[in-house]
């Protein structure tokens, strides 16, 4: 499949420092891309490069194959959601959704029934005549997304779509986003910081960190898979034990030898496993500690158990339904175990 | 003290400053509608007062020439006002200099103001007249329109223009149908403003209206009036100088929402 939106090689320094540095990325007809990183990892500028707002300082980008770099962004058949909405105070809902078709010249009529299609989506419909400042956060959310989607972008772009909505509405909005780019077929790229976001809603994700691409694949495949020790922790949670890598094993400063389906080459590494995946009692790779606390979260429930081994609490996460056995009390010496396939190696 | 006590010391207070600024007002707009003309004895309601006003040829020809001056600075000033607010907030990372210097004619005194321009258009040979009263009064309201607009334009979302271009507008439609509707309150605010120091403004129209009584306005007809004493006539002129100006600034201030320039 070719690329419908494309980085090639892209570079933008502000003054010195590389806000983007030499970024390829591929972005796929129809799919719900992701790009998610830290504050000032250079995700928003990449956002902005699309839409036209920077220009790269050096590399392409390219748009169905077109080169787009330098194409102003009012001439770029992309549209974007702001973070700010940056809904126009003085129109009402119908006419800020209008004034994109309106740029495009169309007839009246024509902009008359698109308008009220897309009010309809977004079930909107009943606040048409109001001004934004009369609509919650979550109606102008909607009317943000209606005037970017009303013209029919070949790609949709989103910055933090979420982040003003209060945690409730952010979960709805999550789900409501995936059918919407369903319903009406485009390419959609989203910035976020929030990992919980990316995996619910991307098809794909890009992880950036200081501007340079971490890792791009399916969610999934970076929750499972991580490329490094930054994308393991950047997305989940994830214990991690330091350790010495000597003929292929990783040992721990008290001499544990860590089994692992892969391997590194020596020199200081790290063993990581995921919360879920770690169970009370031994197996194939075997660690004590003592239990500082217990968390009850509903479905699950969370134990924070001090090791030597690792510089930070371990957590350990069970299913609430598979606890009737008693758990041990804070303070006990508990056994944790976990399996070799679920080990995940890094170079420190 | 007991708080009631405190409380009413602090109305007294209060009620003594107004007492302070507006008493004098108060007289003058009362002796203006006083029948028999004498400011010691009140003879009776009566607007014969407006209606000499209405006879002078003078007061008239000084009033039109006033509304010219007023209206055409004004429409100056808030054009090249509000354009120059949007290019300084556009650039305002570097220019903290240039700022001052924008202002600098709200503060520098009139009267230094009225002597820097007659010398400058003296020593260019500008022959002085309502022309030159214009162009001294469009320093100084210049400085006004554009504090006002900047003030609005502090709370001013830039993103909503990036969205306008993004949605496909370029530079003077993002200009003509957001950035113009978005500050229009605080333009016709600033414009108001500038028409009421227009309107009343003495001392850099004295200096640079020139010889001949062609390009006199409205405060110098009254200066050169009052010197044969305070008159009925001159009592009813200036209430109607006071309503033009408390009815456009508290337009101004209404449209603005109470912001004043620099707040």
């Amino acid at each position: 499949m070719t690329a419908l939106l494309a980085l090639d090689r892209v570079v933008k320094r502000f003054g010195l420092a590389p806000a983007v540095d030499d970024l390829t990325l591929e972005i796929r007809e129809n799919e719900f891309f992701a790009l998610l990183g830290a504050s000032g990892s250079g995700k928003t500028t990449v956002l902005r490069m699309m839409a036209g707002f920077e220009t790269p300082t050096s590399g392409r980008i390219l748009l169905a194959g077109q080169d787009i770099t330098d194409t102003p962004p009012n001439r770029r058949p992309l549209n974007l959601m702001f973070q700010s909405y940056a809904l126009f105070p003085h129109m009402t809902v119908r006419a800020n959704i209008a004034y994109g078709l309106e740029m495009e010249r169309l007839p009246r009529v024509q902009i008359a029934s698109r308008v009220d299609d897309i009010l309809g989506v977004i079930e909107l419909a009943p606040f048409a005549d109001r001004k934004p400042d009369q609509l919650s956060g979550g109606q102008r959310q909607r009317v943000a997304l209606a005037r970017a989607l009303v013209k029919r972008p070949r790609v949709l772009l989103l910055d933090e779509p979420l982040a003003a909505l209060d945690k409730k509405l952010r979960g709805a909005m999550q789900l409501e986003l995936k059918r919407l780019q369903h319903e009406v077929g485009t390419t959609f790229v989203v910035v976020t910081h929030d990992q919980e976001e990316a995996l619910v809603m991307a098809d794909r994700l890009a992880i950036l960190k200081d501007g340079r691409l971490v890792q791009c694949a399916p969610p999934r495949e970076v929750y499972e898979h991580p490329v490094s020790r930054y994308a393991a922790e950047f997305i989940g949670g994830i214990n991690v034990f330091e350790g010495q890598m000597a003929a292929g094993i990783l040992r721990l400063s008290d001499g544990t030898a860590i089994a692992a389906p892969t391997t590194l080459p020596p020199g200081p590494g790290v063993a990581a496993v995921r919360p879920e995946r770690m169970r009370l009692g031994a197996g194939e790779n075997t660690i004590r500690g003592t239990l500082r606390a217990i968390a009850y979260h509903g479905q699950d429930v969370s134990l924070h158990i001090d090791t030597p081994l690792s510089a930070r609490p371990l957590t350990l996460r069970l299913p609430a339904g598979q606890t009737d056995t008693p758990l041990p009390g804070a303070g006990e010496t508990v056994t944790l175990g976990w399996a070799a396939r679920d080990t995940r190696l890094f170079p420190a | 003290m007991h708080e009631p006590a405190r409380q009413r010391l602090m109305l007294m207070i209060l009620g003594a400053v107004f007492a302070f600024l507006y008493i004098p007002i108060s007289v003058l707009v009362a002796l203006s509608f006083n029948e028999g003309g004498l400011p010691t004895v009140w003879t009776g309601f009566s607007l014969k007062w407006y209606g000499a006003l209405w006879q002078n040829a003078d007061i008239l020809a000084a009033g039109l020439n006033t509304l010219i001056v007023a209206l055409i600075s004004t429409a100056l000033a808030t054009v090249l006002g509000t354009l120059l607010a949007i290019g300084v907030e556009l650039r305002r990372h570097r220019g903290r200099g240039l700022e001052a210097l924008i202002f600098a004619p709200m503060i520098i005194p009139d009267i230094v103001l009225a002597i820097a321009l007659l010398s400058f258009f003296s020593l260019l040979k500008v022959p002085m007249g309502l022309p030159t009263i214009v162009a001294a009064h469009v320093v100084f309201n210049l400085a006004f329109v554009c504090a006002v607009v900047r003030a609005r334009l502090r709370s001013f979302d830039w993103a909503i223009v990036e969205a306008s271009a993004d949605l496909g507008a370029g530079f003077a439609t993002s200009l003509w149908r957001i950035v113009l509707p978005v500050l229009a309150p605080a333009i016709v605010a600033g414009a108001l403003l500038a028409f009421t120091l227009s309107v009343d403004e003495f001392i850099i129209a004295f200096f640079t209206a020139g010889a001949g009584r062609s390009s006199t306005t409205l405060p110098m007809q009254i200066y050169a009036m009052i010197r044969f004493g305070v008159t009925p006539e001159i009592n009813a002129l200036a209430t109607l100088v006071l309503g033009l100006s408390v009815t456009a600034l508290a337009l101004a201030q209404w449209l603005n929402k109470g912001r004043l320039p620099g707040q």
